[in-house]
């Protein structure tokens, strides 16, 4: 049936209304997004129509051979030009295919992948009935404590809707960085926050604590999405447009035809000023930044460690990404109002998140602080305003998320009989008992101080010397302060895990799988690479620092 | 190309690292032949440079320049002058004997986890040491530099938190506690100055666009590069805190007492005799050249700060209790002069220092290693545990007494040569403070002295009754210092010949600024 055909049933008149064009979707440049929602929408079909004895394996598959099929369709765009000479802009108008976006495409795939190998790993906790478990609930419904929950275990379900979950998750970080409207932007920051509620929720042991980081991080989330909604409601009233080119303009003043219907409100200054708070607002609080940044230290100790790791890595990478291109491509013409604030900003998430994790007595909410002080760090880069302060973000970006997933995954190996021990004093003598993985640690928590030979030192000497070319020298003498006291508390974590003397009731280092060991081996090689080699991938960044507009 | 002296003499103690702790746990021997063996391989290849180098010759010899990190305006740059020769056959002279030093002091006490090897790590990480801080002393990049002057204190940091003496009055637990305390503050406080050069390193590439020294020098000789003056001042001042924690200057030493004390004696050797010359020496070499006027800015409050140092340390060397936190305030009297030296601005000055960092590491080594050799026979460092040593161990008493008389300078003995250079480099130009750090001398005649007089004469203490005499090794460690301190202090002329080139050129870094029409005719 032709599109004429359907039109003749709702016209009566003979004058030929103007055609609806079908929309003109590029599903090249689209294939690293379609290929991972693809790959959920089967991850759910197996979940429906695979017996449960094969699920595992079945997500497993499914899951890795998406995120690498993925990842190599951003290579190949990449390398047919797509980030830098071929950029532009698909689907109508709504994604970005450009440097920063395929650059940051491919650090999530790669961060996921390593991600699910996490997820996925079986060999930590000890068999429950004779069925392998992983780190996720039995049955999610189960209530807690319940004889439900325990026939579920002695069953031996798994909870395997996390690998969909994962890649639904995936999918709307992929499409987030990438965003050229703001309601593409909404759309992904629903499509990846959403999974990541559920998933928070879903830990084997310490099940209440899970749910409540859920909730929390639901609620909070559930505000910071309104917000978000808000502020792209009112840039829509100042602007006409939710097209980030279209506001852009605006804000240039370059725009003359006003929309007749929005012209009482066009290019009041009030609504942009308002809107922009409230969008950047939503963008701080995913990125960590304080003093949005409660939802973080609660629900990174609650979720399931693995969930932690990735959410740490990727939701990071994604949610800059996002923060430089509204940033950077919308409001280029507004800088002068929004550098001072973000200043500030970077200056206390600097700060805060350095000081407070010097009390923190919990692993995972240290990791959780030291996150926000990072968070700190890529926003002195995104206040450069200049190139250097795109690429050097991305290559920050992209050092980070390795470092977090690698430590998050050493943090599932100390176990004790309540699960993982997350508590310090539980760490003490640590290098005593497991040398090699007290090292790991080590190396990573290094790289987390920032010191020299580590990707950490050439991330944050990226991001340093691009805040201090873009005029920012107060801020980089305030990150070395920041990163001298933070230094403090990576370094008592050395000295307990080597000089403590070990507990004689302490925690046991599990053995994992080769899951594991490769998603900790892939974070320590690239650590070193990143910090001794690193000239490749900062000329990858280079190259891919500009935008399309 | 030539064969890449330089990068092989820094490479060949990494490799060793590498090699000592991929020793299985059992062949605890083997792994320490096999550290001792790369020491001295390093030590020929150190011998090689030094032969290589020609005093007369450019300033900059052996040359390696490589691409790097283009991004950062970073390159793999290598040179050495007279100062940096010299440095380095002290540093590959002293590790050897350290590693000798310390070669019980890593055996584990009791049987811990299977893959638990204190004894291969504790050679690694000497190993590791010395690869960076040879390479500090080549680097001419800024940033290569900057890396390995940070980067160094993490094995320093482990060698002194994980290894301590094996007898403390307070029991090994109490020993753990301070011995982590110690390695803590040494890194806190080595990090937050590295961390405030990192401010300044970034600020000295957004005003000259690389890291280069050759490169940025010409250019501020040359006047191409201009820098506001207070751009400069500050980052002077960056670069000068972080070798001021290292070198280490009142008031910002109180981590070396602290870490030279609960450290085995041959890694506190490592610290002040090694690690710690980095300091002074970037002095010598980034803040003087990169930043001459800023340098003569400072001059007045550096000098005060290095008077305080020498008078400060040696009064409280005379109070100490404990040995080796003895050695350690005599230390920062010492780095006082050394520093007083350099910013004397003088020729002497600058020579005596080069040499004064040279004598330091030899008396130094000398003196805490046969206290060390003292400490692990009797189980204490205080000194009122002992009296009467020289009547049951004349060796270790009479090394131990050279080892002081070279501490407080002695003529005859090499420090002697670089104390006398430094004061009369300093009286030249400034006369009160060449009399103020004269005093310095007298205290330190007083506590070398008096920690003799303490613990190697008068009655023989019980518990020292049975003291053993040196060893063979032991020997092996002390004689060839305490010949070298001789042979120095007579015939100083082969170091002095490699460094005074070297101080010319620094010095005339820094007048090249001045007004006077003939620096700028001579030129």
């Amino acid at each position: 049936m032709s599109a004429a055909a359907v039109h003749s049933l709702w016209t009566t008149a003979a004058d030929p209304i103007s055609k609806i064009d079908a929309p003109k979707i590029e599903y090249g440049q689209l294939s690293p997004t379609l290929i991972v929602v693809g790959a959920a929408v089967i991850g759910v079909l197996v979940e429906a129509f695979v017996p449960r004895r094969s699920r595992y394996h079945a997500q497993v598959l499914v899951s890795a051979v998406a995120l690498t099929a993925a990842f190599a369709a951003v290579v190949a765009l990449a390398a047919d030009g797509y980030g830098t000479t071929k950029a532009g802009i698909a689907a109508m108008g709504a994604i970005a295919v450009d440097g920063p976006a395929l650059f940051l495409q491919g650090t999530i795939l790669l961060a996921a992948l390593v991600g699910l190998f996490t997820f996925a790993e079986r060999r930590l906790d000890p068999e429950a009935h004779g069925n392998r478990v992983d780190s996720f609930a039995a049955q999610a419904s189960a209530v807690p404590g319940s004889d439900s929950e325990r026939a579920a275990v002695k069953a031996g379900f798994t909870t395997t809707e996390v690998f969909p979950l994962l890649l639904f998750a995936v999918a709307g970080m992929l499409v987030f960085p990438s965003a050229n409207d703001l309601l593409t932007l909404f759309v992904a920051l629903e499509v990846f926050s959403l999974p990541l509620y559920l998933l928070c929720a879903l830990a084997r042991r310490k099940r209440l604590m899970s749910q409540e980081a859920a909730v929390k991080y639901f609620l909070l989330g559930a505000f910071a999405s309104a917000f978000t909604l808000f502020g792209i409601a009112l840039l829509y009233g100042y602007s006409g447009s939710v097209s980030y080119a279209t506001i852009a303009r605006v804000v240039d003043g370059t725009v003359t035809d006003v929309d007749p219907a929005l012209a009482g409100t066009m290019g009041n200054d009030a609504l942009l000023l308002l809107g922009t708070a409230l969008l950047v607002m939503g963008l701080l609080f995913k990125v960590g930044a304080v003093p949005f940044h409660m939802w973080t230290p609660d629900v990174y100790q609650g979720a399931p460690t693995p969930v932690t790791g990735f959410m740490a890595a990727a939701t990071k990478v994604a949610a800059f990404g996002a923060l430089l291109r509204v940033l950077y491509v919308v409001l280029p013409g507004l800088r002068w109002d929004w550098r001072p604030v973000m200043w500030g900003v970077a200056i206390v998430t600097m700060l805060g998140g350095a000081i407070v994790a010097i009390t923190q007595t919990d692993i995972k909410r240290l990791l959780a602080y030291s996150s926000i002080a990072h968070a700190g760090f890529i926003l002195a880069g995104v206040i450069a305003t200049t190139p250097d302060g795109i690429s050097s973000v991305l290559f920050y970006l992209a050092a980070y998320s390795f470092v977090t997933i690698g430590a998050f995954a050493v943090v599932t190996l100390v176990r004790d009989a309540g699960g993982e021990a997350t508590h310090l004093s539980k760490w003490a003598g640590l290098g005593r008992r497991s040398p090699l993985v007290a090292a790991v640690f080590a190396v990573f928590l290094l790289a987390f101080a920032g010191i020299p030979l580590t990707s950490g030192f050439a991330g944050k000497f990226a991001v340093f010397k691009a805040a201090a070319e873009g005029g920012a020298a107060p801020l980089v003498v305030i990150g070395v302060i920041s990163s001298a006291i933070a230094a403090f508390f990576y370094i008592r974590v050395i000295v307990l895990m080597f000089f403590s003397e070990p507990r004689p009731e302490g925690p046991t280092v599990a053995v994992p799988s080769p899951l594991t060991m490769t998603a900790i081996g892939v974070g320590v090689a690239v650590t070193l690479v990143l910090g001794v080699a690193p000239q490749y991938f900062l000329d990858l960044a280079s190259q891919a620092g500009v935008f399309v507009r | 190309m030539s064969f890449p002296l330089l990068t092989a003499t820094a490479v060949l103690p990494a490799v060793g690292a590498i090699a000592t702790a991929a020793v299985p746990a059992a062949r605890r021997t083997a792994a320490k032949w096999l550290a001792l063996l790369f020491t001295l391989a390093t030590l020929a290849l150190a011998v090689a440079v030094a032969v290589r180098f020609d005093p007369g010759g450019d300033r900059y010899q052996l040359t390696e320049s490589h691409a790097w990190i283009a991004e950062f305006g970073v390159r793999y740059e290598l040179g050495v002058d007279g100062i940096a020769v010299a440095l380095i056959a002290l540093t590959a002279l002293l590790i050897p004997f350290i590693v000798l030093a310390g070669w019980h002091d890593a055996d584990p006490l009791e049987t811990g986890s299977r893959r638990w090897r204190p004894t291969q790590g504790f050679f690694a990480l000497i190993l590791a040491v010395e690869a960076m801080v040879i390479l500090s002393f080549e680097a001419t990049d800024v940033f290569l530099f900057y890396i390995f002057f940070e980067a160094m204190l993490i094995p320093m940091y482990f060698l002194i938190g994980g290894f301590g003496d094996r007898a403390h009055e307070h029991g090994e637990k109490a020993a753990s506690t301070q011995r982590s305390y110690a390695a803590v503050k040494f890194l806190l406080y080595n990090l937050v100055g590295g961390l405030i050069m990192l401010a300044a390193v970034i600020g000295l590439y957004v005003v000259a666009g690389n890291f280069s020294l050759q490169e940025i020098a010409q250019a501020r000789a040359a006047g191409t590069l201009d820098m506001a003056t207070s751009t400069e001042r500050w980052l002077f001042l960056g670069f000068f805190f972080a070798f001021a924690v290292k070198a280490p200057l009142w008031p910002l030493h109180t981590w070396l007492p602290n870490a030279m004390q609960e450290s085995t004696a041959p890694v506190a050797v490592l610290i002040t005799a090694v690690v710690d010359k980095v300091g002074t020496f970037a002095m010598l070499r980034f803040c003087l050249q990169l930043f001459p006027e800023a340098s003569k800015w400072a001059t007045p409050v550096i000098l005060v700060l290095a008077l305080i140092s020498i008078i400060y340390g040696a009064l409280l060397a005379v109070g100490q209790r404990d040995i080796k936190r003895l050695v350690a305030y005599a230390s920062i009297s010492h780095f006082g002069f050394i520093v007083l030296g350099i910013f004397a601005m003088t020729s002497q000055g600058q020579s005596g220092a080069t040499l004064y960092m040279v004598n330091h590491g030899i008396s130094t080594a000398a003196l805490m290693l046969v206290a060390g050799f003292l400490i692990s026979r009797r189980g204490s460092r205080l000194i009122a545990d002992y009296g009467g040593v020289q009547k049951v161990a004349p060796v270790l008493a009479g090394t131990f007494l050279i080892g002081g008389l070279a501490t407080l300078s002695l003529p005859g003995l090499a420090p002697f040569v670089s104390e006398f250079l430094v004061l009369v480099g300093a009286f030249t130009r400034y006369p009160a403070v060449g009399i103020v750090a004269t005093f310095g001398i007298v205290l330190a005649a007083l506590y070398t002295l008096v920690l003799y007089q303490r613990t190697m004469t008068g009655p023989v203490k019980p518990e020292v009754s049975a003291m053993p005499d040196l060893r063979v090794r032991e020997l092996v460690v002390v004689a060839p210092l305490v010949v070298l301190l001789l042979f120095l202090g007579v015939y100083p002329k082969p170091v002095t010949d490699i460094v005074n080139p070297a101080v010319q050129q620094t010095l005339s870094d820094v007048h090249k600024k001045d007004p006077q029409p003939e620096v700028e005719a001579a030129k």
